[in-house]
C-alpha cells in the first residue's frame, strides 16, 4: 500500500490545500451551459435552428394552426387571392388554389410532407452509407476497394435521372420517393464516415480495445461510430436538404407525391399555368421551400463549425 | 487489494510451461520473429517487400524491464503490435509465458499481456467517461457485476493516483499526465503478467515524466510486472531498463544487460546512439557522433551490414556478409558486428 | 546595445471561457551573436514569445510590451508591410516540422531563392549560387541538383537542413529556432544541432532556440531562460544555470531527469508534483506555488525578479537564500 499513497499524493497534491486561484485545470462549465453558449454564439445556426424549429412545430400543429380543411374543395372560391391582394379576404388568408381549397393549410400540412420524406431518406441513406463507409475505412485493403467502387458507381449516376427512371417504372407514391431518395442519397455518409473512420483506425484506444479482444461490432458500434456522429450529423441536415429539394422536383414533375396530397412541390406544379397573372400560386410554395432549405443549410453549416477542431476539447 | 486483483487473472499451472520455471523464468520469448510488408501492391499488382521485422529472437526474463530501442521506422512498434496481437507475424512466434501466441485467443492474450501506448491524447477515446475506460477489460471478459467492477475501478484509480472524481470525468477535462495514469489503470486492472510501454513518456512533460516512471517502477515492483519499455530517450531507458535491445532496420544489433550495454557498447550503432544522448552536462558542446547519411529506406536495405554505409569503421567484410546475432567471448550480451 | 530587447511583453488571447495570458510580461534580450536558449514545458508560452517576434501571432492575440526593439525598430509600433520587409531578411524562423513548414508544390530551389529575390538581394542567378553554397555548407552532397527536387524527396533530417540552409539564405541577424529538432531520431537531432551551432558561431548570427529539452540546451546555448506558466521564472549565462539553479521550477526540472551516473537506476525520480495552472484569467503571485516545496504565504504576492550575480536573475521570494537550505532533498548539482 505504500506506493499507493506516495502517487496519490504526488498527483493531488495540486489540488490539496495550497492557494486555491493555481493548480487544476479549471473545470470547464457544464457541458449544457457551454452548447446553449456556443449555438447561440452562432448567427446562422441560430437562425437556422428557430426557422427548422418553427417548421417543426407547424408540422405537428398543423391540424391545430390550419384554418380549413386542406383537401376541402369550395369551388365558388376558386383562385381567391391572399389577403395582402385588393380582392383579398380574411377567410383564406394565402388565398385558394384552382381546385378552391385553402392555400395556407394546404402550405402548413406540406411541412409535414417535407420534414418526413427529408428525415426519413436522410436516415435510410444514413444507414447505408455509414455502414458501408465504416466498413470501408476501417478494413482498408479490398474491402475499401470494393465500397470505393461501389460509391464510384453510385457517384456516376445522375440522381434526379435515376429516380425519374426509377419512380415512372413503380409509380409515384410518398412510400415510393422516401424508398428511392433513401436508396439513392449514401454516397456522401460513406465518403465522410470512411475518411474519418480511416483517421480513427490507428488511434491508440481502437488498438487498446482491440488488444482487450473486444469483438468486431462492438469496436465498430461503440468506440468507432460515437466518434464519427459529429461529422454525420452535419451530413445528415445536408442531406435532408437535398432529398427536400429532389422530392419537390420529382413531384413537380408529376413523378413524385401525387395528388391531392399537399406536397409543395406539387403546388408548385399545379400552379405552373396561373404563374403569370396569379404569381403568388408558386411564390408561396417556392418561398416556403427556400426557407426550408435555407434554414437546414444553415443548421448543417454551423454544426460543421462547432465540430471543428478546437470547437470541442 | 492485491489479492482482489490478483484473484481472478492469476495464470493458472501450464502444461507448456518451462520446465525450469523458477526465478530465471522467461516471462516472454520471441523466437525468430518476422514481419514482412507488402507495399504498393494493389488487385492485380505485385508490391515490394518491406521487413519490418526480421528473424528477431528475444527473451524477456520474468520480473525484469527490457528495454527496446532504436530510430523511428526500425520497426519497434511493429514489434509491440505483434506481442499484442494487433498484427500476425509472418514468420517466428512469440513464447508468453511458454505458450505460443499464433493461433491463441485475443481474449486470453489480453490477460497476460497488456499495452501503454505512446500518446495520451488519442489513447482513450474521447466519448466516454474514464470509469468507462478503465472497466472496460472487466466488461469484456465478463467479470464481476457493475457494483463490483465500480470499486475495483476506484481501486485503481487510488493505485495510480488518481482522485476519486475523475472516475466521472471525460479524457479532455485531465491533463496529459493524469491521461497516462488512467491508460495505466486500465493496462493494469486485468493484472496482466506482461505490459508493453510503447514510449509511454514521450508525449508528457518532463516534470511529468518523472511522476509516470515513478508510477510504472511502483507498479512494477508492487506486482512483479514485466516491462518491454520502447524509447527512444536513451536517460530514461538507462534509468528504467534491466536488459537492452538495440534495433537497426528490423534487426536487433544488440543486446545485453544494462550496465554492459551503456558501460561498454560493442556495435557502432549502439556506440553513436549513445553518443548522441544529450545529458545536461553544460560545456561539453555537441559531439560528433560520425554517423552519415540517414537509415536507409527500409524496403531496400544495403546489402551485407545494413548499418555499413552509416558506419564509420565498415570494413569490405561488411559490405558483402551480413553478421549474425551472437555472443562475445563469454559475457551476457549478443552483439551483430564483424568488429565486435 | 543588445539585438533584440523585451521588456514587459504580454499575449494575450481570447478564448471560450475569457482571456488567456500566454506570456504574461516578460523581460529578455539577445545580444549579437549569441545563441539564447528559451526553454520550458508545453503551455508556458514560449512559442508564443517566438511567434509575437515574428509577428505571426494569430489575428485575435493581443501583443502588449513597453519596449520590443529589433536593432533599433519598434516591433510593435510598425505596419504589416515594414514586419514583411524584416521577415526572412533580417529574421528568419525554423520550424519543428520542417514538412509542413515546406510548401510541397514548389521544388527546393524556388523557396530557398524566394526570400532573397523577394527581398532584391541579387539576381536569379546570385541567389541560385548562393542556395548551393549553403546547401552544401549544412552538408547536402549533390547540391545543384537538390535544388530541383520537391520537399518530400527527401527524408526528415535533410529537410531540417534545408530549412537551415533557408534561414541563412539572406544572413538575417537573428533566427528563432522553435524545437527544430523534436520531431528528429537522436542521432540526427545531434548532427542538426552540432550544424546549427557551428554555424552560428560561424555567421555571427543570434539565435533564439526554443525548446524543452534541458540536455539540448546544456550543450548549445549560451545564455538560458527558462519560461514557467508566461513569465520568464530564471535566467542565467549556461554554466551559471545549471551550476546554481536558483528557481525551485529549475531545480525540479533538473532532478526529473535521470542523470547516468548519478541517479541509480531504478530509484524514484523526483517529480514535480501536480499539474501547470490554467492561464485563463487573473493570475495573482507565484505561479509556481501551488506545486513549490519552499511555498509560503507570501507567495500569493508577485516575487521580483531578483538580480542573484552578473546576469543571474530569478524569479522567486527565496531565490538568494542558500541552496542547500532552500531544499533539503536537492540532488547533487550537475557540474
Amino acid at each position: 500500500m505504500t506506493i499507493s499513497t506516495s502517487t496519490t499524493h504526488e498527483a493531488s497534491a495540486a489540488e490539496g490545500a495550497r492557494p486555491a486561484t493555481l493548480g487544476e485545470i479549471p473545470l470547464p462549465a457544464p457541458a449544457w451551459s457551454r452548447l446553449t453558449r456556443k449555438v447561440f454564439g452562432h448567427r446562422g445556426l441560430t437562425i437556422g435552428l428557430c426557422l427548422v424549429l418553427v417548421a417543426v412545430a407547424v408540422a405537428l400543429l398543423a391540424p391545430v394552426l390550419a384554418p380549413h380543411d386542406p383537401y376541402y374543395q369550395d369551388i365558388a372560391n376558386r383562385m381567391v387571392p391572399p389577403v395582402w391582394h385588393e380582392s383579398g379576404s380574411w377567410s383564406h388568408v394565402l388565398g385558394t388554389d384552382k381546385l378552391g381549397r385553402d392555400y395556407l393549410s394546404r402550405l402548413l400540412y406540406g411541412t409535414r410532407i417535407s420534414l418526413v420524406i427529408g428525415l426519413v431518406a436522410a436516415l435510410i441513406s444514413g444507414v447505408i452509407g455509414t455502414t458501408l463507409g465504416v466498413l470501408a475505412g476501417y478494413f482498408g485493403g479490398r474491402v475499401d476497394a470494393v465500397i470505393s467502387y461501389i460509391v464510384t458507381t453510385r457517384l456516376a449516376m445522375p440522381v434526379v435521372l435515376v429516380a425519374l427512371a426509377l419512380a415512372s417504372l413503380t409509380g409515384g407514391s410518398l412510400f415510393t420517393v422516401i424508398v428511392l431518395l433513401g436508396l439513392l442519397l449514401w454516397d456522401r455518409f460513406a465518403v465522410v464516415s470512411r475518411s474519418v473512420t480511416q483517421q480513427l483506425r490507428d488511434s491508440e484506444y481502437i488498438h487498446a480495445a482491440r488488444t482487450l479482444g473486444c469483438s468486431l461490432p462492438y469496436i465498430l458500434l461503440r468506440e468507432v461510430l460515437p466518434n464519427i456522429t459529429g461529422a454525420l450529423i452535419v451530413v445528415i441536415t445536408l442531406e435532408m436538404a437535398h432529398a427536400i429539394l429532389l422530392e419537390a422536383t420529382l413531384s413537380f414533375l408529376g413523378m413524385g407525391v401525387q395528388p391531392p396530397l399537399p406536397s409543395w412541390g406539387l403546388m408548385v406544379a399545379e400552379g405552373k399555368a396561373y404563374m403569370f397573372f396569379q404569381p403568388w400560386v408558386i411564390a408561396i410554395p417556392g418561398i416556403a421551400l427556400f426557407l426550408l432549405v435555407l434554414a437546414i443549410n444553415l443548421l448543417g453549416d454551423g454544426l460543421r463549425d462547432l465540430n471543428a477542431p478546437g470547437g470541442r476539447s | 487489494m492485491n489479492a482482489i486483483l490478483s484473484a481472478e487473472a492469476a495464470p493458472g499451472p501450464s502444461p507448456l510451461r518451462d520446465p525450469h520455471a523458477g526465478s530465471g523464468e522467461i516471462a516472454l520469448e520471441l523466437c525468430a520473429l518476422s514481419k514482412t510488408f507488402t507495399l504498393g501492391g494493389g488487385f492485380f499488382r505485385q508490391g515490394r517487400t518491406l521487413h519490418a521485422v526480421n528473424d528477431v529472437s528475444l527473451r524477456v526474463p520474468r520480473g525484469q524491464v527490457m528495454g527496446l530501442v532504436g530510430e523511428s521506422g526500425c520497426g519497434k512498434s511493429t514489434l509491440a503490435k505483434m506481442l499484442l496481437g494487433l498484427t500476425t507475424p509472418s514468420d517466428g512466434d512469440v513464447l508468453i509465458d511458454g505458450r505460443p501466441l499464433r493461433g491463441a485467443d485475443q481474449k486470453k492474450l489480453a490477460r497476460h499481456v497488456q499495452p501503454i501506448f505512446q500518446d495520451p491524447y488519442s489513447s482513450l477515446n474521447p466519448r466516454k467517461r474514464i470509469e468507462q475506460i478503465i472497466a472496460l477489460p472487466l466488461a469484456i471478459h465478463a467479470m464481476g457485476n457493475s457494483g463490483e467492477r465500480r470499486r475495483r475501478v476506484a481501486e485503481m484509480l487510488d493505485l495510480v493516483g488518481l482522485p476519486k472524481r475523475a472516475a466521472q470525468q471525460y479524457p479532455g477535462q485531465l491533463s496529459g499526465g493524469q491521461r497516462q495514469r488512467v491508460a495505466i489503470a486500465r493496462a493494469l486492472i486485468m493484472r496482466p503478467d506482461i505490459v508493453i510501454c510503447d514510449e509511454p513518456t514521450s508525449a508528457l512533460d518532463v516534470s511529468v515524466q518523472a511522476q509516470i516512471l515513478n508510477l510504472l517502477l511502483d507498479l512494477k515492483r508492487e506486482f512483479g510486472l514485466t516491462y518491454l519499455f520502447i524509447s527512444h530517450d536513451l536517460a530514461v531507458v538507462e534509468h528504467l531498463v534491466d536488459r537492452l535491445a538495440v534495433m537497426y532496420l528490423g534487426r536487433i544489433v544488440e543486446e545485453g544487460p544494462r550496465a554492459q550495454i551503456f558501460g561498454a557498447p560493442r556495435h557502432p550503432y549502439t556506440q553513436a546512439l549513445l553518443a548522441s544522448a544529450l545529458t545536461p552536462e553544460p560545456g561539453l558542446g555537441v559531439p560528433d557522433i560520425g554517423l552519415g547519411d540517414e537509415m536507409p529506406d527500409p524496403a531496400n536495405p544495403p546489402t551485407g551490414c545494413a548499418f555499413h554505409p552509416r558506419c564509420p569503421m565498415a570494413v569490405d567484410r561488411c559490405r558483402s556478409s551480413r553478421p549474425v546475432l551472437e555472443g562475445v567471448r563469454g559475457d551476457a550480451g549478443r552483439v551483430a558486428c564483424h568488429l565486435a | 546595445m543588445a539585438l533584440l530587447e523585451a521588456r514587459n511583453l504580454r499575449v494575450d488571447l481570447p478564448v471560450d471561457a475569457g482571456t488567456l495570458h500566454a506570456v504574461r510580461g516578460i523581460d529578455f534580450h539577445v545580444e549579437r551573436g549569441e545563441m539564447l536558449c528559451l526553454v520550458g514545458e508545453s503551455g508556458c508560452g514560449k512559442s508564443m514569445t517566438s511567434l509575437a517576434l515574428m509577428g505571426l501571432l494569430p489575428r485575435r492575440a493581443r501583443l502588449t510590451a513597453d519596449c520590443l526593439d529589433f536593432d533599433g525598430i519598434d516591433l510593435t509600433a510598425i505596419s504589416a508591410r515594414q514586419r514583411g520587409g524584416l521577415r526572412g531578411l533580417r529574421m528568419a524562423m525554423i520550424f519543428q516540422e520542417p514538412m509542413t513548414a515546406l510548401n510541397p508544390s514548389y521544388t527546393l530551389g524556388n523557396q530557398l531563392c524566394e526570400a532573397f529575390l523577394r527581398h532584391r538581394l541579387g539576381s536569379r542567378q546570385n541567389a541560385r549560387e548562393r542556395a548551393i553554397h549553403l546547401l552544401e555548407r549544412v552538408g547536402i552532397s549533390a547540391a545543384a541538383e537538390r535544388l530541383d527536387q520537391y520537399p518530400h524527396q527527401l527524408s526528415g533530417g535533410l529537410r531540417q537542413r534545408v530549412m537551415i540552409a533557408m534561414a541563412l539564405m539572406c544572413k538575417p541577424d537573428l533566427i528563432i529556432a522553435d524545437e527544430p529538432t523534436t520531431a528528429l531520431d537522436v542521432t540526427i537531432q545531434a548532427q542538426i544541432l552540432r550544424l546549427l551551432r557551428e554555424l552560428q558561431q560561424e555567421s555571427g548570427t543570434a539565435v533564439i532556440f526554443i525548446t524543452h529539452d534541458l540536455g539540448v540546451v546544456a550543450r548549445i546555448a549560451d545564455r538560458v531562460a527558462v519560461m514557467y506558466a508566461g513569465e520568464v521564472i530564471e535566467a542565467a549565462v549556461t554554466p551559471a544555470l545549471y551550476a546554481r539553479p536558483s528557481h525551485p521550477y529549475t531545480r525540479g526540472l533538473l532532478s526529473c531527469i535521470p542523470a547516468p551516473g548519478k541517479t541509480p537506476p531504478g530509484s524514484r525520480l523526483q517529480a514535480i508534483p501536480g499539474v501547470v495552472p490554467s492561464l485563463v484569467g487573473h493570475v495573482e503571485g507565484c505561479a509556481f506555488r501551488n506545486r513549490c516545496p519552499l511555498a509560503e504565504a507570501r507567495c500569493e504576492t508577485t516575487p521580483p525578479f531578483m538580480a542573484l550575480n552578473e546576469g543571474h536573475r530569478a524569479r522567486c521570494h527565496f531565490a538568494d537564500r542558500p541552496m542547500a537550505s532552500a531544499t533539503p532533498s536537492q540532488p547533487e548539482t550537475i557540474s
